[in-house]
């Protein structure tokens, strides 16, 4: 049930704009909502592994606009675009990786701090390194991440589809995963059952970092620039697509299915009042709104549950 | 209380239970877990209202409906986890929610007024303690005594303990009845929840048996006899709990500890464990055997000594080595420390050994996991519907099994059980014995760490006491006693 609950809620969404906007309902447009919540759900799926083990990850959108403008300065540089992109996304985890050392090594008393230090060092850098100004005017081969299609197909929405369906297996079918579970479900039985807490959590603030440098090729290629402000305030976009898709702020919950239902929710969400001219104001308030409802609606759920719980023991 | 009935979703959890308290008596209140008692009690201290029935106070029919409403008319719970600010300072948590402030205009916090009255107090149940002094630093016996504070500063005439001793040494025991002797002498009465029989007749008036939701039994507790309240509890006859063990050879060396010291917390420790022996060990709480096990399991760490295993010297400096060298911890919280609680019981049973059943040791076999856990969870008797179902919706004994299931699982061939069967009800209990003696009997070595003496001297091939982190003495099966055991775990040496 609670699985299928996000889904439900995109569904209802998506009936109820299709009969508001006859442009909702169309090939054309669903595929451009797909393609716009291709970065938030790259950047949100980071943020799931890292909401799996109770932690929060602030960095994301300035790992993004890091990433982004060294991939830039690199493809202006001559460097071939295959090689700026392993960099970048080389840096993104390192990145990540200094996140989950600060908290693993510098035992830093919780992720929101790390995090938000690097977040400030890492936007700092963009801007140092880019000296302010977007870079633009990029190759081809690289711009394809981002603005390509295959078959009417965005290459955006592939890339989402194949790393989620990579993520799905990573979470549910393998040992690391596991893992990553049960030190969010109780970090200490974790140390006790002999899992390697540190190591894993290391690679999990790492992976985020990569997967925000994934979401940086795809900006950087759709928008055919590197600029230091690219994913300013993604991550608390990325923050509300996991909490919408389902996962537990407190951790050991959370679903690849459910995260990617949250960031097409709020894809459908800001495309449909845009279709209905709802000013991007409103549609600030409109998503603030379904974020504390999708919760509340959890919170209703689990009540029933406990209660349910309660009577078995 | 008359006639109470409550039910969850419709399931019946009381059945039409009736339940009194006289002034100044002390009534025991039993049953297994799932009896009901915890049920009770909510209903009467407004977190729980009964479906039918109701319920009278001082003679007058009286509707609780909120936690306030209770303590207004002095009924309090003393919880089995404490609910405390550790943060904050005795006199401050005292007071906690009703500091007492100045009248008129003038609401300023009045602190002389607060810490001298959480003196006095204190004083009146015997244990002066600063009451500027911070709860987090107190033991648990001291936060329950801070807890009684509390309750007795908001005029408290009823107080509900439930389970109070299961975390107090034989000692601090002692001085918690003294306490409830105290509050009997001012009139207080108090309803005491707990699976310790003995304790029972020790502090109990009366005693009133409860299982399955219904009331079985309300005796003067002269009249009451361990065997029979047993019977009301568990409905049946049990065998004799203790069966006695028949003596067998041990096998090799499994364990052999040598010198192993931690300062400030245990020194120069040493002792073995032979395959399929059981070694108890003993003492006080605060002796120092909880910080022992758990730098053995690498929890901890060791400024000297050596461990051995199977006869190698090994390095155990993380848990993870600890699994790789198949030793297992069932340690001493198991909601803390042994359990993922939200998740299934499978996903439990396969946490210290996701890699054993997992192909090229990365991608999991979950039909390889779901056979163990099902083979375990038959193997171990364990109630439930499905391995599907999340080990918070288990009984305490059950999810002690779940543990065991876990280390079982990861083929350890030394466990080490630190406190196995608190808080876990009779009949559990019987049964994690018998797991304790087939897994020996199977050639696991096995250190049990105890508090509760009978458990030990009936479970124990040999039993090591541990006072003030040392080990004070060890003591054969044969001619073991509990008289022998305290002395050696308050320090005192044995001729």
């Amino acid at each position: 049930m609670r699985r299928f609950a996000p889904l439900m809620g995109l569904l209802v969404m998506a009936a109820i704009l299709s009969v508001l906007s006859p442009h909702f309902l169309t090939f054309d447009n669903l595929i451009n909502v797909f393609r716009q919540s291709s970065v938030n759900a790259l950047l949100a799926l980071g943020q799931l592994l890292v909401i799996i083990t109770a932690g929060i990850d602030l960095s994301v959108g300035s790992i993004l606009g890091l990433s982004c403008v060294l991939e830039a300065i690199m493809l202006k540089a001559g460097v071939p675009w295959p090689v700026c992109i392993a960099t970048g996304i080389a840096i993104g985890a390192a990145v990540g990786m200094i996140n989950g050392l600060l908290l693993t090594k510098l035992r830093l008393p919780h992720p929101f701090i790390s995090t938000l230090g690097m977040m400030n060092v890492a936007r700092g850098l963009a801007f140092v390194i880019s000296g302010g100004f977007p870079i633009s005017e990029l190759p081809s081969g690289f711009r394809f991440w981002g603005a390509g299609t295959i078959a009417y197909i965005p290459v955006p929405v592939i890339l989402v589809v194949a790393v989620y369906a990579l993520f799905h297996v990573f979470l549910t079918r393998t040992t690391l995963g596991r893992d990553v579970y049960a030190i969010g479900g109780n970090k200490q039985a974790a140390i006790f059952s002999g899992i390697p807490v540190d190591r894993r959590l290391t690679m999990v603030y790492a992976l985020s970092g990569g997967l925000a440098a994934v979401g940086a090729i795809v900006l950087g290629g759709r928008l055919n620039s590197g600029f230091p402000l690219a994913g300013d305030g993604a991550e608390l976009d990325s923050i509300a697509a996991v909490i919408i898709g389902g996962a537990s702020f407190f951790g050991g919950e959370g679903t690849v299915w459910g995260t990617l239902n949250g960031a097409l929710i709020i894809g459908v969400l800001r495309n449909g009042l845009t279709l209905l001219n709802v000013s991007p104001n409103w549609q600030k308030v409109v998503i603030g709104v379904v974020i504390v409802a999708a919760v509340w609606i959890d919170v209703l759920r689990q009540k029933a549950t406990r209660k349910r719980g309660l009577v078995k023991k | 209380m008359e006639n109470i009935t409550k039910s969850f979703s419709r399931v019946p959890v009381l059945d039409d239970v009736s339940f009194e308290v006289c002034p100044g008596e002390v009534h025991a209140l039993i049953g297994e877990n799932g009896a009901g008692k915890s049920t009770l009690m909510k209903i009467v201290s407004g977190a729980y209202r009964a479906d039918r029935g109701a319920v009278f106070w001082k003679g007058q029919p009286v509707e609780i409906k909120t936690p306030h409403q209770a303590h207004d008319l002095g009924i309090n719970i003393v919880h089995q986890e404490l609910m405390l600010v550790p943060q904050l300072s005795i006199g401050e948590n005292v007071f906690l929610g009703r500091h007492p402030v100045g009248r008129g205009a003038s609401r300023w916090v009045r602190w002389n007024d607060i810490n001298e009255q959480a003196s006095s107090l204190l004083k009146g149940l015997g244990h002066p303690l600063d009451p500027k002094r911070p709860v987090g630093e107190l033991s648990i016996a001291e936060q329950q005594l801070v807890e009684i504070a509390r309750a007795l500063a908001f005029s408290a005439q009823l107080i509900i303990m439930d389970e109070p001793t299961s975390p107090l040494s034989e000692h601090e025991t002692r001085r918690l009845f003294q306490t409830i002797l105290q509050l009997k002498e001012r009139g207080v009465s108090v309803v005491y929840i707990s699976h310790r029989l003995k304790e029972i007749h020790e502090v109990a008036d009366r005693v009133t048996v409860l299982r399955d939701g219904r009331h079985i039994v309300t005796r003067p507790i002269q009249e009451a006899t361990t065997d029979n309240l047993v019977r009301y509890m568990i409905g049946r006859e049990i065998r004799e709990q203790f069966s006695e063990k028949e003596s067998r050879e041990n096998g090799e060396e499994a364990l052999r500890v040598e010198g192993l010291t931690a300062s400030g917390k245990f020194s120069d420790i040493s002792f073995r464990v032979r395959q399929g022996e059981i070694v108890g060990l003993a003492g006080l709480v605060g002796a120092g055997r909880t910080e022992l096990v758990e730098t053995l399991f690498g929890t901890g760490e060791a400024e000297s000594g050596k461990v051995y295993l199977d006869g190698q010297l090994v390095k155990i400096q993380t848990p993870m080595d600890a699994v790789r060298h198949r030793l297992a911890l069932v340690a001493d919280d198991r909601k803390a420390k042994g359990l993922v609680l939200g998740k299934s019981i499978r996903f439990n049973v396969a946490l210290a050994a996701p890699r054993k059943s997992a192909r090229y040791k990365i991608f999991l076999n979950c039909s390889r996991e779901k056979e163990v856990a099902e083979q375990l969870a038959r193997e171990l008797r364990l109630k439930t519907p499905s391995i599907e179902e999340r080990v918070m919706y288990l009984s305490g004994g059950g999810q002690q099994k779940v543990v065991l299931a876990k280390w079982l699982s990861a083929d350890s061939k030394v466990f080490i059980l630190d406190e196995p069967t608190r808080g876990i009800d009779v009949s559990s209990k019987a049964e994690i014995y018998d797991l304790i003696r087939q897994l020996a009997e199977s050639g696991v070595a096995i250190l049990f760490v105890s508090s509760e003496l009978e458990e030990i001297l009936h479970l124990a091939d040999r039993i090591l006491v541990m006072h003030r982190g040392r080990i004070t003495g060890e003591l054969p099966r044969e001619g073991a006693n509990e008289e022998l055991i305290m002395q050696l775990a308050i320090g005192g040496t044995v001729h």
